[in-house]
């Protein structure tokens, strides 16, 4: 039966990963669990769960910094970022329905020990430009800090980028301080329709590169846009193409009428604003289009914006693939119902997924697939020997006895 | 601060490591004779002198992976270095080791406009990228002020920042992939042309570890579309404090400048006096506020600057009309330290970081050191960020005036962290700031970092006597210092 360990604060923290060390008993850690089916399946007997260390410790506005307990959740944050006009300017996002669970049950310590980021990543950075310092628990069970609460800081190695997206391997977060950023006084989305994924493409790059300072930039293929609940895109019968400006009024207005204008030249176009805008952009962020289909295997690919219609091309001559853009281009959203069950399927998935990327460079994570086909191929990207080795020396230093999330990210890490 | 000894057993092999590396080098890039080996004896932070054992100047990666093999093989430390302008030491030479000069690596390999990145060797300076690609109306945004001079691959390793932090990020935030050799020469990739390097994030450890887990052979950095227009404003304030709330109330009110800079007003008047920048003399507190984006935001924006400046107490507010006059507006800020170099015969650049509403307290306490030391100080301040230049005035010729000038130095990056803030903001720690880390950490946090070194470099041969004040041996830190059964089962909530 699996032992759940729910420390009451840091220190118990500290004393429960230092018992798992002594003892050598792996855990898992969780903070609301609303990734757990996200990585390998673990082979572990006791969960580690930091929900009840919460709490908002600082908040300064006018400092653009807040601290916060790890299991503090996200929409708790948020809701008091919202009340001062303020904002995660990486839209961090929910995967609680795409992964088949609830929305909301992030936690503020798992948005970034996964450093996963929204659409505004090509504009404002991932997660991991925005922590700022953090208290932690290593493997070793001692308790440690890094960074500190100001923007510019160069005081010893930047431990704040190791750990996030480390996926709770190395240490336990217990603490985290954070840059917070003004929200946009005002947002307007310029939509393109029937544009196919070639042009597409060209017309984010050139919105992304252009004086418009886009802040997203998206492009929905029509059956995928079809399942919008914004009525302007699912209403299209055609292909979208989204690029959000966002800033104040006077200059929202100014730059999407520009941008309407040089994206027009391709074709029709139309604006979103209010809710409709943020609406759809949520629904991108969160993988909404993917989230009703669960027998689809999900997978997450960052490439460069030239070569991604290559690789969704290759990956649906060869598969039952969906696709879908964000961040430009460069990153590609794709569900693959997979040919046949259980491993094969996967494995047959994976070949062609990662296939297409070792033409195009960059890499893939598989974010959704039954516990079976997680553990049939590699979740995450598989590393060249000297970056695996450096990897695995990088686990031992941090936690030699393999007790936090073993095996999460690679076997025997 | 305290120097290793040389290694005496390393130092009689001398002539045996100059033959082996003309086995790896052409001739003119081994440098073993004094006089040309003195050229390296020090970086930007010129109190401190070091003649390496060797230089070695590199043209390939195969090169630098030999070099390394060799090293690591043989037990000899080495010294990477880009331009040298470091300001803390970071590329301070040892006896016994040697100096790695990449500067030959100077070539632009790939612009791609598409992917809007810029694919570089390292020994290329920062200046460089953006001259590379603003043809096409793009720049790379972080700039410090060594600019002209200082190579990407130290920009990286020193994490560096600018005026515009806080709005386009320090170094590691355009980062996107780098090509590295580790010490045992092994070459690994980290990230590339994508966003987001998969795995542990080594890009963002490699930036600003100050050369101590792998040497840069190649660069892959993000470039952004220049802005449209910028404008900058120059309002006086009667305080410190009036200054600060202004600052403080710019960002509460939802704006984020490309650039704020604070001066006081000695750094005002020695400013003045040697470019004539038009700067207003009867203030306390200077502030140059620019604001970048499409014309009519920056328009709409210095309208909202100028009525909160009003509301904080600014007695002057003046703005740009035209990039000649804006170019103005900063060549004051500028040339601030060389306007100091002019009224003191030396001075020592200072690099604390604080939470910006400390600002008027830290002022004050900053200046009743002044008098306890009896030597002048002069600040500029990153008000965006936080970052703070306190440049301390001294007389190198003057017996023990060094000396005080860096225990005040170390009295004031004490004070930053004490109120919150950090011991370096763009810096680095080098060999300045390592026997202050300290102030800032405990054993158990510094132990955690030097484990991330001994991951990569288990012999401690890069960069050694930088960044930690002691050096432990990577199997003592390895070892676990906890007993099976003799915890008791900790007293958790379990379910």
């Amino acid at each position: 039966m699996m032992t759940v360990l729910k420390p009451a604060d840091a220190l118990q923290l500290r004393e429960a990963v230092a018992w798992a060390a002594a003892e050598e008993e792996p855990v898992e850690v969780v903070g609301g669990g609303s990734k757990a089916a996200l990585g390998r399946p673990l082979d572990v007997e006791h969960r580690l769960e930091v929900s009840a260390l919460t709490g908002i410790g600082l908040y300064e506005p006018e400092e653009l910094v807040m601290s916060a307990a790890a299991g503090t959740p996200l929409r708790e944050i948020e809701a008091r970022l919202g009340e001062r006009c303020q904002q995660l300017a990486f839209e961090p996002a929910d995967y609680g329905p795409l992964l088949g669970g609830a929305q909301g049950e992030g936690t503020i310590a798992g948005v970034f020990a996964c450093n996963l980021s929204g659409p505004r990543r090509i504009k404002a950075g991932a997660a991991r430009d925005h922590l700022l310092g953090f208290r932690a628990v290593s493997g070793r069970g001692e308790a440690f800090k890094a960074g500190g609460r100001v923007i510019k800081n160069v005081t010893g190695y930047d431990m704040c980028k190791l750990l996030t997206g480390a996926f709770g391997t190395l240490a336990v977060l217990s603490e985290v301080t954070f840059k917070v950023l003004p929200a946009a006084e005002a947002a307007r989305t310029v939509l393109g329709f029937g544009l196919d994924d070639q042009a597409a493409l060209a017309a984010m790059t050139r919105a992304v590169g252009g004086p418009f300072d886009v802040t997203g930039a998206a492009h929905l293929p029509g059956p995928l846009a079809a399942l919008s609940s914004v009525g302007a895109v699912a209403g299209a019968g055609r292909a979208v193409t989204a690029v959000r400006i966002e800033g104040p009024g006077p200059s929202v207005r100014y730059r999407a009428e520009r941008l309407a204008s040089a994206m027009g030249e391709s074709g029709p176009v139309a604006e979103l604003d209010g809710e409709d805008s943020r609406a759809f952009w949520r629904e991108v962020r969160d993988v909404a289009p993917f989230a009703a289909d669960r027998d689809r295997h999900v997978w997450r690919l960052s490439v460069t914006p030239s070569a991604a219609a290559k690789v969704v091309r290759e990956v649906s001559g060869a598969l039952d693939a969906l696709g879908f853009y964000d961040w430009g281009g460069g990153l590609i959203w794709l569900a693959v119902a997979p040919a046949g069950d259980g491993a094969q399927g996967a494995q047959t998935a994976e070949r062609v997924v990662r296939g297409a990327l070792a033409r195009a460079g960059g890499h893939a994570l598989l974010v959704r697939a039954p516990e079976a086909a997680r553990a049939a191929v590699p979740v995450f990207q598989p590393q060249p020997e000297p970056l695996a080795r450096l990897t695995a020396r990088i686990k031992e230093s941090f936690d030699p006895h393999r007790v936090l999330n073993p095996g999460r990210m690679y076997e025997g890490v | 601060m305290r120097v290793e000894d040389p290694d005496v057993e390393v130092l009689a092999r001398r002539p045996d490591i100059i033959r082996a590396f003309r086995k790896i080098l052409p001739e003119e890039a081994v440098i073993a004779e004094e006089e040309a080996l003195r050229v390296y004896e020090t970086d930007g932070l010129t109190a401190y002198r070091e003649i390496p054992m060797i230089a070695l100047l590199p043209s390939t990666t195969e090169q630098v992976s030999a070099i390394l093999e060799y090293c690591f093989e043989h037990g000899v430390k080495v010294v990477p270095r880009g331009a040298g302008t470091s300001l803390s030491g970071g590329a301070l030479p040892l006896a016994d080791g040697v100096l790695l000069a990449m500067a030959k690596f100077n070539r632009i390999l790939d612009v791609d406009f598409e992917n809007r990145c810029v694919v570089t060797q390292p020994g290329v300076t920062n200046l460089a990228i953006t001259e590379a690609v603003e043809h096409e109306r793009f720049y790379y945004a972080p700039d410090p002020s060594s600019q002209i001079a200082c190579t990407i691959g130290g920009n990286i390793a020193e994490n560096s920042g600018g005026v515009h932090c806080l709005k386009y990020g320090l170094t590691t935030n355009n980062v996107l992939g780098l090509e590295t050799v580790l010490i045992t020469g092994e070459v690994v990739r980290f990230g590339g042309k994508h966003m987001d390097a998969e795995g542990y994030d080594f890009l963002g450890l490699m930036t600003g570890s100050e050369g101590l887990l792998a040497v840069i052979t190649e660069v892959t950095v993000r470039i952004l579309p220049a802005p449209e227009t910028a404008r900058a404003m120059l309002i006086g304030f009667p305080s410190n404090e009036a200054a600060g709330d202004c600052v403080a109330s710019v960002i509460a009110a939802g704006i984020i400048p490309a650039g704020m800079e604070m001066m006081d007003r000695p750094a005002v008047h020695a400013a003045e006096e040697f470019v004539h920048a038009g700067y207003p003399l009867d203030v306390e507190a200077l502030l140059i506020v620019e604001l970048d984006g499409p014309e009519a935001e920056v328009d709409h924006l210095i309208g909202r600057v100028e009525e909160i400046a009003r509301g904080s107490g600014a007695t002057t507010f003046r703005v740009s009309f035209g990039e000649e006059e804006r170019l103005r507006f900063w060549a004051g800020r500028k040339a601030a330290f060389a306007a100091v170099g002019r009224i003191a015969p030396d001075y020592y650049c200072m690099d604390g970081t604080i939470p910006r509403k400390r600002l008027p307290q830290v002022l004050s306490r900053i200046s009743r050191m002044s008098e306890t030391y009896g030597l002048g100080v002069v600040n500029v301040f990153h008000a965006g960020d936080g970052n703070l230049h306190p440049l301390i005035l001294y007389d190198a010729n003057k017996p023990e005036e060094l000396a005080k000038a860096e225990a005040f130095g170390a009295d004031i990056l004490k004070l930053c962290v004490e109120v919150g803030g950090v011991l370096t903001g763009e810096h680095g720690v080098g060999v300045e700031k390592r026997d202050l880390m300290g102030v800032m950490f405990d054993e158990d946090d510094l132990n955690t970092q030097q484990r991330v070194k001994c991951a990569f470099d288990p012999q401690s041969l890069l960069n050694p006597g930088k960044m930690f004040p002691t050096l432990h041996r990577c199997a003592e830190l390895g070892r676990m210092h906890v007993h099976k059964g003799e915890l008791r089962f900790p007293d958790i909530p379990r379910f």
